[in-house]
């Protein structure tokens, strides 16, 4: 990372740790989902950006996250967040590996397909078993215990705006240093080498589906621990956080901040998450207007907003 | 047995409907490599503009023994705005990574999602009471309304229809050609920007008929678009990408299926049909059909 960027980055995470001080109680509130689809986006793009293959079907793993919060929080009285961080990262993890076994053996358009279908699956499963799950009503989310104490007390915005909102960032910045690690390592490196020439990587002895399998595993648990994330500020999970158009949002959300890069998906989650709000404010048709932009980002910049930055100065090639 | 001819009879009759959605699918996968998943958009377009239709032509005072002469052609009519789609949009990207092709369908599906809403509004629309106009009928001891046969008909003769035009056609030895290896068919002088806009708006075409087809016997909805594009998805998958016998017999099977498993136990309804897709995923990727040509 070069000096520009580790100013830019560090004056980015001074502005949202000052965030709740100086900005709205509502604007601090919308922040919370930027943070959880953060987390979710930064492991989608190990899989879109570093390795080369696009998934249809993550929602699936955001919606796991969000029912494991709602079921321990509530059937199961475990009220601890970060016993259900734990517990969505492992569910996920468990789901994840066979679904990526199978997965992993196409590319393209077909690994698109399966994921999708895998993704349907869990939809159906979470509208249609109405006594586990609720169906379309769905669960709600009883208010977590944050290292242990119970905030029960505190008024909602103020507990979200407060404690959670840092609860959420602190989990972000850890989400993001693994990832760096990880995207900075030789498993990252392979990754990379996958993505741009699958065939010589084989010819190099790194065994191309295992590492997408671990690749795919990966973002599976970073999109659970997302999810888990998500659940409490939303309130209440219904099955539509596993539909598959929340899986094209999500890859929307990567395209919009920019693949090739690191922070893109950061960059696109933020940008979505405030655009849609204020679109919303003014006129019903979001999807309107971001199918739009959704159209001209592929069509004029499918490097997304870094991309269009990156073009103007140069940014390490990552 | 009468209860199993009457739910096998739904089936077919929800068959012929994915049967004409997928067709439009597998003919643009086919020949353009296009997974297009705004084709459930153009199925929601061509039932509400076939509602508006049927209510213009009743409104009018159209005899209602005729109100299907509306509803058709204004599903194939609105069915030919996807030439817009394709020289707009779709046709920047050929050239590109067909996961971006992927994208642009989808930013196509949240258009049109809005774009229904905002002409027809958010509360369903039907054409009432014109469903049963034809009566029913007696098949095997089941009473099954007319209209559905009428459908299912009119499906089987368009499935005919789309044979003789890919076998027996210049136009469809041209798609096959272009299906089969594309820069051949283009060193032998075909116009492909023409090929394209043809191939894709016929897609769209069957699409919209579908929907016009099916809004007497339901109602449209804004969300029908997203709903049905997974079934149709499944119906291509089960049947193999590209090919027109899959998505025949793709059709079918989760036509059927899924109308066995509603009757049966409601929970499995759509679970059997992803179920039945990532078996054939894994076991035959091409599908059951795959590897043919267009």
């Amino acid at each position: 990372m070069n000096r520009a960027n580790a100013v830019a980055l560090a004056v980015a995470l001074a502005g949202v740790v000052a965030v709740p001080w100086v900005a709205p109680t509502y604007h601090v509130l919308l922040m919370l989902p930027f943070m959880a689809y953060g987390v979710v986006l930064l492991g989608l793009n190990l899989l879109f950006g570093y390795t080369g293959l696009v998934s249809f079907g993550h929602a699936l793993f955001i919606g796991l996250g969000a029912y494991t919060a709602a079921f321990l929080t509530g059937a199961c009285k475990i009220r601890s967040l970060e016993i259900i961080l734990v517990v969505a990262a492992a569910a996920a993890a468990l789901v994840a590996m066979p679904v990526a076994s199978f997965c992993v053996r196409y590319v393209k358009i077909y690994f698109g397909m399966l994921t999708l279908a895998f993704g349907m699956v869990f939809y159906t499963f979470l509208l249609k078993f109405y006594k586990l799950t609720g169906g379309d009503e769905g669960m709600p989310v009883a208010r977590p215990f944050l290292l242990g104490r119970d905030l029960g007390a505190m008024p909602k915005t103020e507990y979200l705006a407060g404690p959670y909102y840092f609860y959420s960032l602190a989990v972000l910045v850890v989400a993001l240093v693994v990832m760096w690690r990880l995207v900075h390592s030789p498993f990252g490196l392979c990754l990379k080498t996958i993505r741009d020439n699958p065939a010589k990587a084989e010819t190099l002895g790194i065994s191309v589906r295992h590492y997408r399998w671990a690749a795919f595993v990966i973002s599976a648990v970073y999109a659970g621990v997302g999810g888990a994330l998500l659940a409490t500020p939303t309130g209440n999970v219904d099955p539509t956080l596993a539909y598959w158009t929340h899986s094209g949002n999500i890859v929307f959300m990567t395209l919009l901040g920019g693949f090739a890069s690191f922070f893109g998906p950061l960059v696109g989650a933020f940008v979505f998450i405030y655009l849609q709000d204020f679109v919303m404010s003014v006129v019903p048709y979001w999807r309107l207007v971001f199918g739009a932009i959704l159209a001209a980002l592929v069509i004029f910049a499918p490097g997304g907003l870094m991309g269009l930055f990156a073009r103007r100065r140069t940014v390490e090639v990552i | 047995m009468t209860n199993v001819v009457n739910i096998v009879m739904g089936g077919v009759f929800h068959a012929s409907i994915l049967f004409l959605v997928a067709a439009g699918l597998q003919i643009t996968f086919g020949v353009q490599r296009v997974f297009n998943l705004a084709c459930g958009s153009f199925y929601a377009l061509g039932a509400y503009f076939g509602v508006s239709a049927v209510q213009w032509y009743a409104g009018a005072g159209g005899p209602p023994a005729f109100f299907v002469v509306p509803l058709v052609l204004a599903g194939a009519l609105i069915g030919l705005t996807g030439v817009v789609v394709e020289r707009g949009l779709l046709s920047f990207v050929y050239d590109r990574d067909e996961t971006f092709q992927l994208l642009l369908t989808f930013a196509v599906v949240l258009m049109m999602e809005d774009l229904i809403r905002m002409t027809w509004g958010t509360a369903p629309v039907s054409t009432s009471g014109l469903y049963l106009v034809y009566g029913q009928a007696r098949v095997a001891g089941a009473t099954v309304p007319v209209y559905n046969l009428i459908v299912i008909g009119a499906s089987l003769a368009i499935a005919l229809g789309i044979g003789w035009l890919l076998t027996r056609t210049v136009f469809g030895r041209i798609i096959r050609a272009t299906a089969d290896n594309r820069e051949m068919a283009e060193a032998l002088g075909v116009d492909m920007r023409r090929t394209y806009a043809k191939v894709f708006t016929l897609g769209t075409v069957l699409g919209t008929l579908g929907g016009a087809l099916v809004i007497p016997a339901t109602a449209a909805m804004s969300e029908m678009g997203v709903e049905l594009i997974v079934e149709a998805f499944a119906v291509v998958v089960i049947g193999g990408l590209g090919s027109m016998r899959g998505a025949f017999v793709g059709a079918l099977v989760v036509g059927i299926l899924r109308a066995l498993a509603i009757a049966i136990y409601p929970e499995l309804e759509m679970l059997v049909i992803y179920l039945i897709v990532i078996t054939v995923l894994i076991f035959r990727p091409r599908g059951l059909f795959g590897g043919a040509a267009a």
